[in-house]
């Protein structure tokens, strides 16, 4: 944690020119965790508030390495082994019982991981054909890096664990090729992946499916945000279609509650019961 | 005036602890006051994929029922708190909790300085901090918040601690009010409580 300190007003200078300038909106990003990331960017670039300014004004690059640092952009293959357990004995299985084809969305995707697990997931269920998977982002940066599906090696100790704890067919090791210190992942997981610049929050709604996992994400946004955030997705799913979102993420206190019902507690994943 | 000087305007207390702090958090929660008054929120390290059970353990002997509290949950008075494994929990201006998963901070993800340093924001002077043993200089910084924010700095005494590298650092970076072997803090709760009363 920075010892420096931001105030509120410079913090809505920032947001308000994003903004105009560039059409996302941070304004109901959660205070605390859209301070420290801010107070951060300008600790790793070296500037100052108006510093910063200036630069998103003057140099229209900057604002892809703006965003890309001020995501949270920390994830892991089969994160809670015991959500994944789930999707593959309990929820795809469900899914499958009325559509053979089906779609996923995963929004907020970062670098991949979890796509990747999804993938790996449907390829070990023998399923993998018949899923279309859509992995969105606001980071454009880290879409290509999702694409990439190449990983620094030290990663996979983590990730390893977690595929052992999901008691998965094989090894991790079977899906990727050690090359420079990099795991890079057979291509072949990302066939039927489309990945999508898509910002959440100003974003339309583009498709229906059958499965949204949200995951962590709506955890950067303030109450209201994740309301709105959770129409869309009310929006996006066909009527019986799953929410799933991070184990700490709960649905509780939201507007849009009563049109979902909870199917797995645990694991945070929720079946939309009414349009 | 009370022994160590307190009133009833403080808001919250919070906790950080590593190596070594169950036991003294344990003792801590089993000898609280029945209906002490605020809320305390604690952050301690933890394996980072081991979801549950330690919350169990931490409820066994606890005079009231710890809960990891869901991103955006309200901060209740009377309320026990435990920051959950793998996510870092901040307290936000409105009095309520919100998750994140950003980078590791001293290799600790919860991080205590993240939640001290966010409730120091938040209730300024009206915080007690409470820092335990550990082995890594995490919740430093966070107990230099508290202290620059006029909140109430304590320390578990270093030579009771197993490791004691964590108040040591706190007490480092900023002015500790009270170096406090376990048994003195629970008194000083009790003592605190008894200002509400």
């Amino acid at each position: 944690m920075a010892t420096q300190d931001i105030d509120i007003a410079d913090l809505k200078r920032i947001t308000e020119l994003i903004q105009s300038k560039h059409g996302y909106d941070f304004r109901n990003y959660a205070m605390s965790s859209f301070k420290r990331r801010m107070l951060r960017i300008l600790e790793l670039k070296n500037l100052t508030v108006d510093a910063l300014i200036k630069k998103l004004t003057d140099n229209p690059g900057f604002i892809d390495e703006f965003l890309d640092e001020l995501t949270v952009n920390v994830t892991e293959m089969f994160r809670d082994p015991g959500f994944w357990r789930v999707m593959r004995d309990e929820i795809i299985p469900g899914i499958l019982l009325n559509h053979k084809q089906f779609k996923i969305w995963h929004a907020g995707c970062s670098s991949g991981e979890e796509v990747l697990s999804m993938a790996i997931l449907l390829k070990e269920m023998g399923i993998y054909d018949d899923v279309t998977l859509i992995a969105s982002d606001l980071d454009t940066n880290i879409l290509e890096k999702a694409k990439a599906a190449s990983y620094p090696i030290k990663n996979m100790e983590l990730n390893e664990k977690n595929y052992i704890r999901l008691e998965g067919k094989g090894s991790l090791k079977d899906y990727f090729k050690e090359e420079n210190g990099k795991a890079v992942f057979d291509r072949s997981l990302l066939k039927n992946v489309s990945f999508r610049k898509h910002d959440l929050v100003v974003g339309e709604i583009f498709n229906k499916f059958d499965l949204v996992l949200c995951r962590n994400v709506m955890i950067y946004f303030n109450q209201t945000l994740q309301n709105e955030v959770l129409k869309k997705f009310h929006d996006s799913l066909f009527k019986y279609g799953y929410l799933a979102i991070g184990s700490k993420e709960s649905l509780i206190w939201c507007d849009i509650a009563s049109k979902f019902i909870v199917v797995n507690n645990e694991e945070k994943v929720y079946k939309k019961i009414k349009d | 005036m009370n022994k160590y000087n307190l009133n009833n305007s403080y808001k919250a207390v919070v906790i950080g602890g590593s190596a070594g702090s169950f036991q003294g958090i344990v003792k801590i929660l089993s000898q609280l006051p029945p209906g002490f008054p605020l809320p305390i929120i604690m952050c301690l390290h933890r394996l980072k994929h081991v979801r549950n059970g330690f919350v169990e353990a931490l409820s066994l002997k606890s005079v009231i029922q710890v809960t990891e509290p869901y991103d955006k949950e309200s901060i209740k008075k009377g309320g026990v708190y435990l920051a959950p494994s793998n996510y870092h929990m901040s307290v936000e201006l409105g009095n309520y909790f919100a998750m994140s998963t950003e980078e590791m901070i001293n290799n600790s993800r919860p991080a205590i300085d993240i939640t001290l340093g966010t409730a120091a924001y938040v209730y300024r002077d009206k915080l007690v901090g409470i820092l335990l043993s550990g082995a890594n200089r995490d919740g430093g910084l966070g107990m230099k918040h508290i202290k620059d924010k006029g909140g109430l700095t304590i320390v578990q005494e270093p030579t009771e601690c197993m490791i004691d590298t964590m108040p040591r650092a706190a007490m480092a970076l900023t002015k500790i009010d009270h170096v406090m072997k376990v048994d003195l803090i629970i008194d000083f709760l009790k003592e605190l409580d008894k200002q509400y009363r």
